[in-house]
Order: C-alpha cells, then structure tokens, then sequence
C-alpha cells in the first residue's frame, strides 16, 4: 500500500508547518471543526473517507470470516479447505453486495431510492455543521415534516402536479419550524442546540405515535397507529413505471444537493453561515445578525429534513405511514455529513455509497446468507475511521503533519 | 555549565525555518532571540523543547549531547519552558496545577495536597512571586498565572529556562514585575532565554542579544551599546523608521463626539464612566491606559457592539448611539478591531473572502443573494497589491499570513473606501517591525486626507508617536488629556495609573 503516500501531498491551505512564515500556524482548528471536517482542504478531505471505507471493507471481511459457522466447525479435520470456506464466503457475500448494489436496473433503482432521503437528511446536517451547529434533530425534524406532508397527502383534494408540490412545501414549512425552534432557542436564550434537538426528536416521535391513532389520520377500522394510504395525487411519481421503486425524490434530493452548494458558496447568506460557523464574533463585528442566523440556518436544515421525511410517507409503497417512518435515517445523516465533510457534493457520494451499502446489504443476507446488520457495523467504521484520521494514517504508515497540536480545552462550545 | 544549540537546521516541506543556527546561553545569563514573526524563532525553541527534530546540528546541556525526542527528555535535561499560551487547567488551584503530573502521593495514593501547597509556596517565596496556592487559576490576572507557570519550570528543576513571546499578555506593570522575576532568576544562576520582537525590551532586560532572520542568525549585541536602530535593521534586513514621520496636525471639524457614555462590561460592571471627548476631522487623538481600564468597551460602544448605558455617541453631528455595527460601517466608520484573530478576521477564510467580511452585501461584491466572486477576488488582488500584503495568491486561508500581513489585509480592507472616523485598537499589537512602520503610516494618511483617527494601545510609545492629542483613561473615566510633543512618558504614565495629570 506504499503508493498511497503519494497522495498525502497536502494542499495549499492546510495548516501544517509548510505555511509560507515557516512557524506552526496559529493554533489548532476547533474540535468541532476537525470532526465535521469544515476548514479542510480537498485533497485531504478525499482521502482520509476513502480509506476509511477501505478498512472498514477490510474488517468487514474478517468478521463474515470469523462468523462463518460452518467453517469453524471443519477447521480441525480440514483447516485448508475451511480457510477456502471462509474465503469464498467473503468472495460470494461481497459479489451480492455489488450485484444488490448495482448489478441490475433494479439494484440501481434501489440504491438511488434508498440514498434520496439519506441525501436530504446529509444535507440538512452539513448546513448545521458549516455555521457551526450540531444538528442532532433531523429525525425530529423528519417526524414533523413527514406529518406535514401526510397531511396534506390525505385531506387535501387536488390534481397531481399542485397536490404534490403542496405537500412538498408543507413539509419545509414543518420540519423548518421544528428545527427553526431549536435555532431560535438558541439565538434568545443560549440554549445548546444539541439538547434541544434531541429533546425535540423524543416530542416528535411520540406526538407522531399519538396522533397516528386519532381519526384524522389513523386507517377507519384499524388499532394500529398506521395511516390510511394517502391520495393518489400525492403519491410520489416513479421514474420509469411501477415497477422500480425509485421516483422524484431522488430528484429532488439531486436539486437540493445544488441549491445547499448555491446556498453555502455562492450566496450572501451562506457567507454569513460559514462565517458565523467559524467565528461568531468576527461575524459580529463585521454586521452580521449571528442570532438571525442560527434561527435561519436551523430552519433550512429543518426543512431539508422535513423534505427527507416527506419522501418517505410521500414516496413509499404501500403508501400507508407508520409510527417510526424516519427509521434510523436521522442518526445517519449525521454519519453522512461527516463522511461527506458537510460539503454537499461530499454529501451526495457519500448518500450514494450508504445507498449502495443498504440496498446491497438486503441482497446479500437473501443469497449470500450473511446478516444485513453487516453493513450497520461498516457504516458505523467508516465513521470511526474517520473520527480518527491518526488511526488511518498510522495504519498506512501515511507521512504525518510533524506536530499535531493537543487539543488543550476546547469543546464544542 | 550552559545550554546550546550547535549549527541547528529544520527544513519543512517549503521552506527552511533554521539555517545553520548556533545559540547558547550559559547559567545565571539572559541571552534575547530576538526576531520579526516567521524568523524561526519558535521552530528552534520546539527543537529544544523536544517537540521538533533538527535536521543537522546538535543541543548541547552541560557538555552532553543530547536527542531531544519529546518534551519529558527536555525537562529531565533541565529545561523549562514558559509558552506564550499558558498551559493551565482553569478550574484547577494554583498547587494542583504545579503538582500535574509529578503529585506527590501519601498511601492509598491519595495526593498529597498539603505537601503540594508547602511545595508551591516554597517555590513563589524563594523567588518573591507572590502566588496563594490555593487560588483557583482562572481567578486568576494573567501576570500570575504567568507566574504559576514559572513555578511549574521551577518545580521540576530547570536550570535552562525559555520564555516564549513572555510579555505579550501583559500590561505595562505586570512587564516590570515579570521583569524582576527574570532577575531573580538570573541570580539564582538559571540560564534564561527570552524569545521577543520588542526591540526596548530586549535592551532592558538581556546580557547579550542574538537577532535571527529568515531562519538564520544574522547578529549578536551588546545591549549596552547597541542601539534600536541597529537591531531594527538587523531583524528586518533594512534601515527601519522607528518614530512616526508627520506633519502637524490641521484639524478641522468635529467628526466624533461623545457626550457622557457610560458602558457595562460583560459582568454588569459600570466600565466607562461618563466619558466624553470629541476628535476632529484631520488629527488624530490617542486614548493612553492600562488594559482594563474601559478602553475595549468604550470602541465596541462607539462601533455598535456593545449597547450603552447613558449618554450620547455623534458622528459629523448625528447621533449614532446603539445603531447597528453595519450601519456606522457603511457611514464611513473604519475599525480596526483589537484582536484581529478573534474578531477581525475569519481566520480559516481565504483572504478574498475576508477583503470582503464587512462589505459583501454591497454592490460590486454581491446583488441581491448572489455573491459575485470574481469581483471579489478581483479587488482582493488589488488591494494585496495597494496595501503590500505579502502573499502570491489571494485564494489561500488567511491563516497562512504572518500577524503584520494579516493586519494589513484588515487595515486595506478598512482603509478602502470613503472614511469619516478611522477607529484602531491595538493596530500593530503582534505586528513585525517592518509592517509597524507600514500601518502607522497609513494612519497618518488617511488623517492627512481628512478622516478623524481615534487610536487606543496599550504601547505608550505607540500613542505617543502617532497621536496629536493624548488622552489618558483610568477607571473607566478620561482623567487627563497631553500634548504628545510636550509630555514625557513619565508624566503620562503616572497618570495611567490614576495620579498626577491635569484633569480635563
């Protein structure tokens, strides 16, 4: 793996010793900031992932090996044929894995059905992180914008092309106010976002779980807190006929990507976010309104969220919701938006891969017989990995910046 | 018995911060490096405190060679270092701050507290520190928690010992304290190295000056007989102004008054007392003090940071008190904000971006919600042109700059455009000799052009030279005003202490 090292060329920019004054820069980066990678320069950002997700095939392979029953068993009488075993037992559940993942229209139309709310729920966290808030929410934010949506998916009466982009606008509308809340808490009264969130998360999936089982969403006849299925007018369109589940959320979840780029490198409120994200009081004194903007840049993540929601009572058959429709979505955005370096075209590739990863996932458990939970615990390495930049690099033997300074007391502030 | 460095080279990737350098200090003598930002100062001081590996030469303790490879085997070498930013645990006493990491144990290990505490007040009594070991650090003023980190070098037996940049945190007396303490020091037979790029200071306190530039050492001195001038030269490369070249002041106009303002600081604490003052259109007036005294809130009330209290804030006879920090910038307002990494700069933006901080939701730079990039990348270009701002590019982190080309990107940024009122704070604190002379320049020129400058520094000398009229702050309040010509640092200096001057 020598080669690699050729890669660690760091990029104008990056705070190493090769500054141009020839002294170590002025201080560390925030922790926050080494986490969600805000402040990194590309090449390095690229790398550091991409390795990652190498170990974590690695260490992925070990464990189908060394949880491969059958094998254990002839490793007495047999250790070479058991050791060729395990071997084609990587060889086969991997191979589905990429077939599940991309080896027919099918398994595309899957990985890109599954990565449209990913996407959106990446982006909605990587606005957060760039203005220097952690957005833990999304789920609630997901919740509340989801419900939005249902709502108008049931009780609104319209043709197709305005009943659709009515509830679109009606999840924005929730998930934005849902996390717009927990920004304005924090810009009136300090409240940290992280607790607010969470705690928001909990009153959205419980007022959800009530409100499914009231009338006026709960199916006629039925006890379960489940939805009666929503209109047909409000039911996402498929891309290319019934019988591939991918729609228009990958569509809106491919607009979104662009428009958070627009927003973030292009736009005067996206300069004050990313200021704001890097320091409040330079912002401050520069006239920017930091509290307006952590109420703001808390309403576009919610409604970013909200739309991921959406997708997901607007978009999945059999078009009836139930009571915890975000799934584990909402934690994996923020596993998204640190893969992806909270840069939105980080965070599409990075929707993409854990598209990929679960849609494969299903499809190797089916033929290959090796539990879909494989793919939780590589997404859950990709991430360790990449919290731990040093691990990687000592593991490549890649050349390290000379000192990295300790962290001495900053926190997420 | 001494401490050296034997023809010490560092190479990084781009660029060689010590070329060949040789230093040594010998007990009980005090040797200055002396040197502008980016010299190589602090890359030879990591090399010695372990945390570097020199490429070529060899640190010499005693008449051992040694390889330093972390900083525990500078510590047992005997070799304590004072950072510039203390490393101390805030919430931590003053005895368990010196104990971490060599706690004294009784059985049980449990520490030994009381033993840490005798220890601590051992320590501050034989060299007159002055510090309670029970004080909890962060009640601490930075003087003494400068001091703590003396006893923690002293506690662990240093002989050798390095000050890095040790005066930047402190006000006026604290420096004359601090300097004591390093004679006390040098009596006691330490060797003490004193890293700087203040010319006055080195003269005061070192028995021999080293002067480094661009990684090399270029000179040494003999503080009794080597000049300011010299030095200056010496750690720039070329013959330096020391004083600011003026005519005199033509003053025109009232452009800023304040009328009775009173501020609280962050505490709720009454910190500008009924100040009023006014300056005029084409001088520049001077607020002398030691830090701490109203002046930091006194400017974030005139720029629209801080809400006041009472009073009235005017500006060309419009009242602008508590209007927002954006509408007194773009009515002609020029602030060259006191820490200018914490608030005057967006430290991981790229330099075009910050050319733009507080101007960006203007035409050229933007229309409506679009920024437009390359009329911003375009007049950053200019500007790093205009105002000599050392880089090649205008598309890298602002970090990358040293502290005199970072103050310039803030002072072009101000500068560029229409100014009534010149606000600086602090304008060359941190900054090379070469840029000092610089910006100090720009200040007199945009008074030259019209504008009313209003400066606040804590460098005496800086007043002195750049302003037309001296006004002195002390608790809060305007307690004398000078002429600068006429003054002497002695009469203002009492005054800055609260006694002596005439009150206006």
């Amino acid at each position: 793996m020598a080669p690699l090292s050729d890669l660690t060329t760091e990029p104008v920019g990056d705070a190493g010793p090769s500054s141009p004054n020839g002294e170590p820069p002025n201080g560390p980066p925030g922790m926050m900031d080494r986490i969600t990678g805000v402040g990194e320069g590309a090449g390095r950002a690229l790398l550091v992932p991409a390795l990652a997700l190498l170990l974590a095939l690695i260490v992925g392979a070990v464990i189908i090996m060394v949880t491969d029953v059958d094998a254990w068993r002839r490793m007495g009488e047999d250790p070479g044929g058991a050791l060729g075993d395990m071997v084609t037992g990587v060889w086969v559940a991997f191979r589905e894995l990429f077939q599940g993942a991309f080896g027919s229209v099918r398994a595309i139309s899957e990985t890109l059905f599954t990565a449209s709310p990913l996407i959106l729920a990446g982006l909605a966290v990587s606005v957060g992180f760039r203005t220097g808030l952690f957005n833990i929410g999304a789920r609630g934010q997901m919740f509340i914008g989801g419900l939005f949506a249902l709502w108008v998916g049931l009780h609104v009466e319209l043709p197709a092309f305005l009943h659709i982009p009515l509830a679109l606008i009606a999840a924005i509308i929730g998930g934005g106010l849902w996390g717009g809340l927990a920004g304005f808490l924090k810009a009136r009264t300090g409240a940290h976002e992280v607790i607010t969130t969470i705690m928001l998360n909990f009153i959205a999936a419980f007022f959800v779980l009530y409100v499914l089982k009231t009338s006026l969403f709960q199916e006629q006849g039925s006890d379960l807190p489940q939805s009666a299925p929503i209109l047909e007018s409000a039911r996402l369109p498929t891309l290319f006929g019934a019988q591939y589940r991918i729609n228009i959320s990958f569509l809106i979840a491919l607009a979104a990507v662009f428009f958070v780029e627009w927003l973030l490198f292009r736009s005067t409120i996206g300069f004050e976010f990313r200021a704001a994200g890097f320091s409040p009081s330079a912002s401050a004194y520069a006239g920017m309104n930091v509290a307006f903007l952590y109420t703001t840049v808390m309403f576009i993540s919610g409604a970013l969220a909200g739309l991921a929601g959406a997708t997901m009572t607007l978009g999945l058959p059999p078009y009836t919701v139930t009571s915890n429709f975000p799934g584990t979505i909402g934690f994996d955005a923020i596993a998204l938006a640190l893969l992806g370096r909270s840069h939105p075209y980080g965070v599409l590739w990075s929707g993409l891969l854990f598209g990929a990863l679960i849609a494969g996932g299903r499809t190797m458990q089916a033929a290959a017989g090796v539990s879909v939970d494989l793919v939780i615990v590589m997404q859950a390495l990709i991430i360790i990995f990449i919290a731990a930049p040093k691990l990687v690099r000592a593991i490549f033997r890649l050349k390290p910046t000379e000192v990295e300074p300790t962290q001495l007391t900053k926190g997420w502030g | 018995m001494a401490l050296e460095l034997r023809g010490i080279t560092k190479r990084f990737p781009t660029v060689v911060a010590n070329d060949d350098v040789s230093v040594s200090v010998e007990a009980g003598e005090i040797v200055a490096l002396l040197g502008e930002n980016g010299a190589g100062k602090t890359t030879l001081m990591n090399i010695l405190y372990g945390l570097y590996s020199p490429d070529e030469g060899e640190v010499v303790v005693d008449g051992t060679e040694l390889q330093l490879s972390n900083p525990s085997a500078s510590i047992a070498a005997g070799i304590g270092m004072v950072h510039q930013h203390f490393m101390l645990v805030p919430v931590f006493t003053v005895a368990e701050n010196v104990i971490l990491g060599l706690e004294p144990l009784k059985s049980l290990d449990w520490i030994d507290k009381r033993a840490a505490h005798d220890l601590v007040k051992e320590v501050s009594d034989r060299y007159n520190l002055a510090v309670d070991p029970d004080a909890m650090v962060e009640d601490l003023p930075v003087g003494v928690q400068q001091r703590v980190e003396i006893i923690k070098v002293l506690v662990r037996d240093a002989r050798y010992i390095i000050f890095d940049e040790p005066t930047a945190v402190l006000t006026p007396q604290e420096v004359e304290e601090f300097f004591e303490i390093v004679r006390g020091l040098q009596r006691d037979g330490k060797g003490v190295v004193f890293i700087s790029h203040k010319l006055s200071e080195a003269l005061k306190i070192a028995d021999r000056i080293v002067v480094l530039r661009d990684g090399k050492s270029v000179g040494e001195a003999d503080p009794a007989t080597a000049t300011r001038e010299h030095l200056a030269e010496l750690m720039v490369g070329r013959p330096v102004l020391l004083t600011v070249e003026k005519e005199t002041a033509n003053p025109g106009q009232i452009v800023l008054s304040v009328e009775q303002l009173a501020v609280l600081d962050d505490r709720a604490h009454l910190t500008v007392d009924g100040v009023s003052f006014e300056v005029r259109a084409g001088e520049i007036v001077g607020i002398a003090g030691v830090q701490g005294n109203g002046q930091t809130e006194l400017v974030e009330t005139i720029t629209g940071l801080r809400p006041s209290l009472a009073g009235r804030i005017l500006l060309d006879g419009i009242d602008i008190t508590d209007h927002s920090p954006r509408e007194i910038h773009r009515i002609g307002v020029a602030h060259v904000p006191e820490d200018r990494q914490e608030s005057g700069l967006v430290l991981d933006f790229t330099i075009a971006e910050n050319m733009v901080l507080d101007a960006y939701y203007d035409q050229p730079y933007s229309r409506g919600f679009r920024m437009d990039w390359d009329a911003a990348t375009e007049a950053s270009q200019r500007l790093v042109d205009e105002y000599d701002v050392r880089t090649t590019r205008v598309d890298v982190p602002v970090s990358n700059l040293s502290g005199g080309n970072q103050q310039k990107v803030i002072v072009a940024r101000e500068f560029d455009r229409d100014v009534r009122l010149v606000i600086a704070s602090q304008p060359t604190r941190g900054v090379d000799v070469g840029s000092i002379e610089y910006i100090h320049a720009q200040i007199v020129e945009q008074r030259d052009m019209g504008a009313a400058v209003f400066i606040v520094s804590s460098e005496l000398d800086e007043v002195m030279a750049l302003s037309d009229r001296v006004l002195v702050m002390f608790k809060g309040r305007i307690v004398a005003e000078f002429d600068p010509a006429s003054a002497t640092k002695g009469e203002i200096g009492l005054a800055m202490l609260g006694s002596g001057g005439a009150v206006e």
